[in-house]
């Protein structure tokens, strides 16, 4: 009978483990990029998803310019993101980072420049040399997937251009990024 | 007559200076503010621009933690005259241990010239009588320059009042912020920006001359370091690198500056000789290595580097031998300052969640936390080495500057009411 109360106490010291640890990795796993949003439907709001009504005038389908930063955010991703004061790629970052690599490899004449970001909890050069490893290390996987070193810079901002202002863990996960921005050839 | 009684009380002046530190009031700079000193600064005598030289005085003082101004309305003797002795017995009844009166007139040519004395109280003595001429403007670099003399006759430290602060000016919101490099007085005053704001801007450093400072600039693929002289406010890049270049600091004679320089994500330390323009790489080490700080006698660098997993203090001789860790662990350790008296290293450690500014020694012991909140950052020491600037950000506000003395008794914001962040001291200015 102890025993029972003792299986069952540390079944239910196991689900709380379960729990918290399957939050924690909700909580680290991939965030939505905030920053600037393509002004393009997607997703359930979609317009071509889901039966239509009686038609009406012919759609107007509006896009965003092929080749552009847009076009890289929306069909590729074009932010990476990183665990607490780390640089190694994690899963999801290599998966946007492959779907970079191909469409880098669709628009050839693009040159772009991986920037590295911190969030706030470092100081202020440590975490600008932080940012330079995180640049340095997409800049890496991408040119070990094809795309020409000589295509690609790097530069880093540390902690001084977040793209999330809270100053809670979500943010900061947010603030911890490689950007890959076009800056010719779109 | 009237000369007579000056001159009577200048050779009592000279007496005084002579004697020996007898059992005349002392404040103890390392012990903080327990009980800061109780003194008297009526307004000055003669030109009207007296109360603002003894308001200038007074702020100094009390800033330091070690003063306690009193209330001008408790004084009794209003009439002070800088020929005669104060009542004694009057600024006692006020609890006054010290009393500062002076007298300004402008002379001949537009001079100003201000007398002041500084009394002590209970042994009926005087401390000080000395004279500043300067031309009317600079009424309060005379301020500063007696506030500096008052401090050092009571405290026997250096003073570090005539001095300014090179810093970061912050405005904007959080995601769109506008930095610009900004000097100002040491109390706050004459601010002004030497940049723009259209390029990020990080990390000023005066030189030892106090004429130019070196600073990161952002550009479109990287970073430089440059030069500023603040006179000519001609603008200079150091070097030539790829990539990222930060962290400049003068070597303390002046002739060098070191930096760290990005490559391929890895931060190495380098050194620039400023007549020659080599460069020489100190550190070769894949870890960060940066923020490097020059000891008062240019013989060795302390810095900080993850080498060894999270970032902690290490100190090198300047030619980049002799590496070896000073921090002793339990936290992350950055921004390392050696004090202009050589005692002890000032740095940032993260530990726990929070940030803190805090000491050791240079061979890593004896460590003190002075301060902790969300962000405290990026400590530098004031020219005597007793009291340390730095930037405090509270979660999602903006950065502010902030003082702390050696204690960690006194700690309070800088009198700028701004928004600013990665301050520098400069020495004492000539």
């Amino acid at each position: 009978m102890t025993i029972t109360r003792r299986h069952a106490e540390s079944a239910a010291k196991l689900a709380l483990v379960l729990t918290a640890a399957a939050s924690l990795a909700a909580c680290q796993s991939r965030p939505k990029p905030q920053g600037p949003v393509a002004p393009t439907p997607s997703g359930p709001t979609a317009p071509d998803s889901g039966p239509t009504g009686p038609s009406t005038p012919g759609p107007v389908t509006s896009g965003v310019i092929p080749g552009s930063q847009a076009d890289l955010a929306q069909s590729a991703g074009d932010r990476v993101f990183f665990d607490l004061d780390q640089y190694n790629l994690r899963s999801d970052a290599t998966q946007t980072l492959d779907a970079q690599a191909q469409w880098l490899q669709r628009y050839r004449n693009a040159q772009v420049r991986v920037e590295g970001n911190a969030d706030e909890r470092g100081t202020r050069e440590y975490n600008l040399a932080l940012g330079a490893r995180r640049a340095s290390a997409v800049r890496e996987y991408l040119a070990s997937q094809g795309v020409s070193p000589s295509r690609m810079s790097t530069i880093s901002y540390g902690k001084d251009r977040p793209i999330a202002g809270g100053s809670d863990e979500e943010s900061h996960q947010q603030n911890r990024n490689a950007h890959t921005a076009i800056v010719s050839g779109q | 007559m009237m000369r007579s009684i000056l001159l009577a009380v200048l050779a009592l002046f000279a007496a005084g200076a002579a004697l020996p530190a007898r059992a005349q009031i002392e404040v103890d700079v390392t012990q903080g503010a327990l009980q800061p000193l109780p003194i008297a600064i009526p307004a000055m005598t003669g030109a009207p621009v007296g109360a603002d030289i003894s308001r200038v005085i007074s702020g100094n003082l009390d800033r330091s933690g070690l003063f306690r101004p009193l209330d001008p309305n408790s004084f009794i003797e209003k009439d002070l005259n800088i020929a005669v002795q104060p009542r004694f017995a009057d600024w006692k009844l006020i609890n006054a241990q010290a009393l500062v009166n002076g007298n300004v007139t402008v002379e001949e040519g537009g001079r100003l010239r201000v007398d002041f004395r500084l009394w002590d109280i209970y042994s009926e003595q005087q401390l000080l009588g000395l004279q500043f001429t300067s031309t009317p403007e600079n009424w309060r670099r005379v301020a500063h320059k007696i506030s500096d003399a008052i401090y050092e006759r009571l405290t026997g430290e250096k003073g570090y009042f005539d001095t300014r602060v090179v810093f970061v000016a912050e405005s904007g919101p959080k995601l769109n912020r506008v930095r610009r490099l900004a000097i100002m007085d040491q109390d706050g005053a004459n601010p002004s920006y030497l940049t723009n704001g259209s390029s990020m801007v990080m990390t000023p450093r005066f030189s030892p001359n106090s004429q130019e400072i070196t600073y990161m600039q952002m550009r479109p693929d990287g970073s430089s370091i440059y030069l500023l002289n603040l006179e000519t406010t001609r603008q200079e890049r150091l070097g030539s690198f790829p990539g990222m270049v930060f962290a400049p600091r003068f070597s303390p004679d002046g002739s060098k500056v070191a930096f760290s320089v990005e490559r391929g994500g890895n931060s190495d330390i380098y050194v620039m000789d400023l007549r020659s323009r080599s460069s020489t790489r100190l550190t070769a080490d894949p870890g960060i290595d940066t923020s490097p700080a020059f000891s008062p006698d240019g013989s060795r660098i302390v810095f900080n580097s993850d080498r060894g997993g999270t970032p902690q203090l290490y100190v090198m001789n300047a030619d980049g031998s002799g590496v070896r860790r000073i921090s002793a662990g339990g936290g992350r350790y950055t921004t390392p300052v050696w004090s202009p008296r050589g005692d002890l290293i000032a740095f940032t450690k993260q530990a726990g969640g929070q940030f803190s500014i805090g000491v050791m020694s240079p061979d890593g012991g004896g460590e003190r936390i002075l301060t902790a909140s969300y962000l405290d950052e990026g400590p530098t020491w004031a020219p005597n080495g007793r009291v340390l600037m730095f930037f405090r950000e509270t979660p999602g506000g903006s950065p502010r500057l902030w003082t702390v003395d050696v204690s960690g008794r006194v700690l309070r914001p800088a009198p700028y009411q701004g928004s600013g962040s990665d301050p520098a001291w400069s020495p004492i200015l000539d």
